[in-house]
């Protein structure tokens, strides 16, 4: 009688395709949560048995071996044997194989199949192979190794039935482990790995492969640096570009229900809660959807692509120069989108001083959520004018806010590695993956995962710090004559606060603004919008846009000073929260909130008394 | 002749690894990679900045990225 399998862990070496033939087999069926006590993601989902049974999948960080060398390694050894709290042990492994690169894949699954448990084998990527000129004879691979073997290729959805029925049939694998010899070392597995990879391979012509040719350009001493710089410049050119369209129509359309409450509803208060409150507060940060998820596209392109890698390593004397490695720019590129996934992303980093140094910067890289403010007061200050060779200045400006960012980053980095973090210099080891096609439906379900998270954020986070600050700005009220804003609890606060960041050129608005921009960045934008909304005097006044209302409330300095503010500002409470979790401790990001306030503050207003000196 | 000399396109033979010259959480990972005494490599690509840092390395299918302070620990051979 055989045990039901239940539960079912992909494992094999990163870039193996584990996450396609993950993203394959479960399709958008996944839970993405955080193993308990540390913050490596626990990616599950459910696939179905040929039987229709279901079947809980989990997808394990790459791994080249059981003995853990980063926390994400650490992880797939618990997991695998069952040391893990709070994840019981899965009853059946898929060793997941580059078949492209069998003489290095079979080293850890060899290692896999001599725990004894329900293995299965899946031969992944073998139309890469088969390009390559690699003929490969699965049935004397399945021989050698004693498991089945099952040639899939997780991006045309090939081989997933035969997959998954093999699953089904796993336990009948177990138990016999075809090698006696269960402790032997890394160089007798290596060997054997070649062997059994001779065996295996039919024949082999030696093309000249694609990949080394896109290297010979993307990785050229020269061409390459300068192709990234391009990349990265496109990137956040088309941010703002490509998404004017789709902003454009999420404005009108917000503005147009905006209308249609005001046209409907009577007069009260809470129509004015709908408008200004709801729709002005929550309408003014969804409008950046659009660019936010072409920022995700971007970088999840790059990460699909296997380009990220080719980053990495044209960065890493760059970084070396502050005391990091190329392995921190992955952490840091994604840190562009959000700092969560990038802060959680310095796990793949095994030097624990490096991986704090990281995580401490990783707040200056501009993060998505800072967009709509960046856009705000860049659409309201900027001239939309070009600069020639079609670069818009309004673009130019978002990009330089965003090299100050890295530049302050990189400064900050090479600052702490003297003092805080100081310790040996870490090195670089990384496998640079093959090229590889990002297939539509991989990139669809990725963009998918962060546009709702996003809207998520928007409804529960925002909405409810919008409603407080409407009705914090809208009691008590104000006697005739008497400014509302003024009058209201917030503005008691705020003109308190405003005494504080007055000398860095911020006004009673902005001091704000500040205050519930501390649950997310974003906002800040979205209290302007509700404190305009509720100060303007008539109607016409409510409905202008935001963008107008600043321009006639901010001299230019103070928008100025505004953006270096947010450049720095750690106004996220998640990202103070992963922090915590990460570093195992209040020390680092209490560290992490007073240096980033200090730079913000300092540089806000150096921005301000320089802008005010030049006359702007 | 050490790793980091090797001109790019030459294959060549591992014959000395100095693991004292290695962080062991650095060789470990080395040797899982297959970079090893007796594996056949070819430098493929180095660095643009000062020092010509990193180095990305052939071995079998795979390509390598590491520094020249841990391929000036081998010794290779032209092969």
């Amino acid at each position: 009688m055989t045990r039901a399998i239940r539960t079912a862990a992909l494992v094999g070496n990163p870039n193996a395709g584990k996450s396609a033939l993950f993203n394959a087999l479960t399709g958008a069926r996944q839970k993405i949560a955080n193993y308990p006590g540390v913050t490596v993601e626990r990616k599950a989902g459910r696939m179905a048995l040929p039987s229709g049974e279901p079947v809980e999948l989990i997808d394990l960080p790459g791994s080249y071996g059981l003995d853990a060398t980063s926390p994400d390694e650490e992880v797939t050894r618990k997991v695998i044997l069952g040391e893990m709290e709070g994840q019981t042990r899965p009853d059946a492994l898929v060793v997941v194989l580059d078949a492209s690169n069998l003489e290095q894949h079979l080293v850890f699954a060899q290692e896999i199949i001599a725990l004894g448990r329900p293995t299965v084998i899946a031969l992944n990527m073998i139309d890469l192979a088969e390009r390559d000129g690699l003929v490969l004879d699965p049935t004397a691979l399945e021989q050698a190794l004693g498991v089945p073997v099952i040639p899939t290729v997780a991006v045309r959805r090939r081989g997933l039935t035969e997959l998954a029925a093999a699953i089904a049939e796993a336990e009948r694998h177990a138990g016999e482990p075809a090698h006696p010899q269960s402790h032997i070392g890394l160089t007798e597995r290596r060997l054997e790995a070649h062997v059994i990879a001779d065996g295996a391979i039919l024949s082999e012509t030696r093309r000249h492969r694609l990949h080394s040719r896109l290297d010979r350009v993307l990785l050229h001493p020269w061409l390459g640096p300068v192709i990234l710089f391009a990349l990265l410049f496109v990137m956040f050119q088309a941010v703002f570009a490509w998404a004017t369209p789709f902003a454009d129509a999420l404005e009108s359309g917000i503005g147009a229900i905006s209308a249609e409450v005001r046209a409907t509803v009577p007069a009260s208060l809470a129509r004015d809660l709908l408008t200004e409150g709801i729709l002005s507060g929550v309408g003014s940060v969804v409008v950046f959807l659009p660019q936010i998820l072409i920022l995700f596209f971007f970088i999840l392109v790059l990460e699909a692509t296997g380009y990220m890698a080719r980053a990495a390593f044209l960065m890493d004397r760059l970084m070396a120069g502050v005391g990091l490695s190329g392995r921190s720019f992955i952490p840091l590129l994604s840190s562009f989108a959000c700092a969560i996934p990038g802060i959680m992303a310095t796990r793949s980093i095994a030097d624990p001083k490096d991986r704090l140094t990281t995580i401490l910067i990783a707040p200056l890289m501009t993060c998505s959520a800072r967009l709509p403010v960046y856009a705000v007061i860049i659409a309201a200050f900027i001239p939309n004018r070009s600069v020639g060779a079609g670069v818009g200045l309004q673009g130019l400006v978002l990009f330089a806010l965003y090299v100050i960012g890295i530049v302050g980053a990189m400064a900050v980095a090479l600052v702490l590695r003297r003092s805080v973090t100081k310790g040996a210099a870490s090195g670089f080891i990384m496998e640079l993956p093959k090229y590889q096609m990002p297939t539509i439906k991989d990139l669809a379900l990725g963009l998918w995962q962060r546009a709702w998270i996003f809207l998520r954020r928007a409804g529960t986070i925002i909405f409810m710090v919008t409603v407080v600050l409407w009705l914090l700005l809208n009691f008590p009220r104000a006697a005739p004559g008497e400014d509302q804003v003024d009058a209201s609890i917030a503005g008691t606060l705020a003109n308190g606060l405003a005494v504080v960041v007055e000398p860095i050129g911020f006004n009673r608005d902005i001091a704000l603004a500040l205050i519930p921009a501390m649950a997310a960045r974003e906002v800040a934008v979205a209290s302007l919008a509700t404190t305009y909304a509720v100060a303007a005097t008539d109607e016409a006044e409510t409905a202008q846009k935001l963008g107008d209302q600043l321009k006639s409330r901010w001299t230019l300095p103070t928008a100025l000073a505004f953006l270096a503010w947010f450049v720095f500002a750690p106004q996220c409470m998640s990202t103070i929260a992963v922090t915590r979790r990460e570093t195992n401790g209040w020390k680092w990001p209490l560290f992490m909130l007073a240096y980033l306030f200090g730079l913000a503050y300092l540089f806000a207003g150096i921005t301000y008394w320089s802008a005010v000196a030049l006359g702007l | 002749m050490q790793l980091d000399d090797l001109p790019i396109g030459q294959p060549a033979r591992i014959t000395a690894v100095d693991w004292t010259l290695l962080v062991p959480e650095e060789a470990q990972r080395l040797r899982a990679l297959g970079i090893d005494n007796g594996a056949k490599v070819t430098l493929a690509y180095r660095g643009v900045f000062a020092g010509r840092d990193p180095l990305a390395l052939e071995i079998g299918r795979m390509t390598v990225a590491l520094r020249r302070i841990h391929a000036r620990a081998m010794t290779v051979e032209p092969a």
